[in-house]
């Protein structure tokens, strides 16, 4: 249990700096990569996949 | 800039919203049932072992009652749901089973977190429709592990309790490497540790584990049977091959591989432990297009192609494997494991009738043996 916490806490982290990546990038191809690699991440912390 | 970074951000979430509700739906789809004649009543596996009250594999137990005493006897469907002839054979055992005598324990959804999920970067379709005479009834597509959702993370080695034996680390999830369980272990093994429980409890005679197998794999079209079950499966599987139309082997259940139902159910409770295996095409990694007809005709060009190059261990051609097939070879095998067991021990028989035999089903289809939910009286219908 304590592991599995741990675990959405990195999910979370990881999120949140492909967030922070995305704001900071200035070409749209970046933008769209940082997106879309963002989404797996959120449907976890969602607990939908 | 900030008008594309908005544009972009909009376009993930929209990505993100519709791949979401797909992965809602299917994890939250029910799935009717409409209990037969015999259904005594419909417990919660968590009346065997606390530890899994209010999880997602507090699933329901189906238990028919005959009119006379006799033995008992546990079906266990699902425990991987992407075999879904297993499921089928179990929904039909549950809906139309008559009991005469002894004790029929159905359980639809054995590993029901892995039902609510499909394999990841698989493709697999999320649902898949059984039709009917009153429009058909759409199943969750299900997978072979537990649902991340339900048990994360994986370790880098599972090992497996309580032999220490080395397994693959993502069959930390899959219920049938699992067995015996513990109550104080992970998801899985605590759903494995309740089925035993239910074993103990109820003095079950007997446990059938219904499962499909592609056919690439070794053991498929045959019954694995724990040593205290060889005889059984031995006459079983020589009046099936003769009688019915289709032929079925037997297998040892092997005493090194730890983890499976045949093996750990046999050697952890006083239960004689099967395990059936049906040919589905859906599972080879040769494939071509997963998607939900070939799931239900098991027909595909290219596992042919591998079939002419002596690539598999069970036959297929242009007719492939239909779902009904499969479920009838279940139904039938089933029948006839019952009736030899019957046969060779009076006292502990489970004799039961309305459950079709393998020609019935594809004659008539899977679906016939379906019923109606929306025909059944109010508090008839549960869901898995």
């Amino acid at each position: 249990m304590i592991v599995t916490v741990l675990y959405y806490l990195m999910t979370a982290s990881t999120a949140a700096l492909l967030v922070w990546n995305f704001l900071k990038r200035k070409n749209w191809q970046e933008e769209v990569l940082y997106i879309i690699v963002l989404i797996p991440f959120l449907l976890r912390l969602l607990r939908l996949k | 800039m900030a008008l594309r970074k908005i544009a972009i951000a909009a376009l993930g979430a929209a990505l993100a919203f519709f791949a979401g509700l797909s992965f809602y739906r299917s994890r939250h789809l029910e799935e009717p049932v409409v209990p037969g004649p015999s259904v005594a009543r419909v417990a919660k596996l968590s009346q065997y072992f606390q530890g899994i009250r209010g999880t997602m594999n507090d699933l329901n137990v189906y238990v028919l009652e005959g009119k006379e005493p006799g033995g008992a006897v546990l079906i266990l469907g699902g425990t991987h749901p992407e075999e879904p002839a297993g499921r089928l054979a179990a929904w039909i055992l549950a809906e139309n089973a008559v009991l005469a005598k002894g004790r029929l324990f159905v359980i639809l959804s054995a590993s029901r977190s892995a039902s609510t999920v499909t394999r990841i970067g698989g493709a697999y379709p999320p649902d898949f429709t059984i039709p009917t005479a009153w429009g058909g009834q759409k199943f969750r597509m299900g997978d072979r592990w537990s649902n991340p959702l339900d048990q994360w993370p994986d370790p880098e080695v599972y090992i497996h309790f309580p032999t220490r034996q080395q397994l693959a680390y993502m069959d930390i999830r899959n219920l049938n490497r699992a067995f015996p369980g513990r109550p104080n272990g992970t998801l899985t093994e605590r759903t494995c540790y309740a089925i035993c429980e239910l074993i103990r409890k109820e003095k079950i005679d007997l446990e059938i584990d219904l499962h499909e197998a592609e056919l690439q794999y070794p053991v498929i079209s045959t019954i694995v049977a724990h040593q205290k079950g060889a005889d059984l499966a031995a006459l079983a599987s020589m009046m099936l091959s003769s009688n019915e139309g289709f032929a079925i082997g037997v297998e040892s259940s092997p005493q090194a591989l730890r983890g499976l139902s045949h093996r750990e159910i046999g050697d952890h409770t006083d239960a004689v432990s099967l395990l059936l295996e049906a040919p589905e095409p859906f599972l080879d990694a040769t494939r071509g297009r997963t998607d939900r007809e070939l799931l239900l005709t098991g027909k595909d060009e290219f596992i042919v192609r591998a079939g002419k190059r002596g690539l598999l261990f069970e036959k297929i051609d242009e007719r492939g494997w239909p779902i009904d097939v499969r479920v009838g070879r279940h139904c039938s095998t089933i029948l006839q494991i019952l009736e030899t067991w019957s046969e060779d021990k009076p006292g502990r028989a489970v004799v039961l009738s309305g459950v079709p035999k393998y020609a019935d089903v594809i004659k008539n289809s899977t679906g016939a043996y379906l019923k109606d939910p929306k025909s059944a009286g109010a508090g008839k219908v549960f869901y898995e």
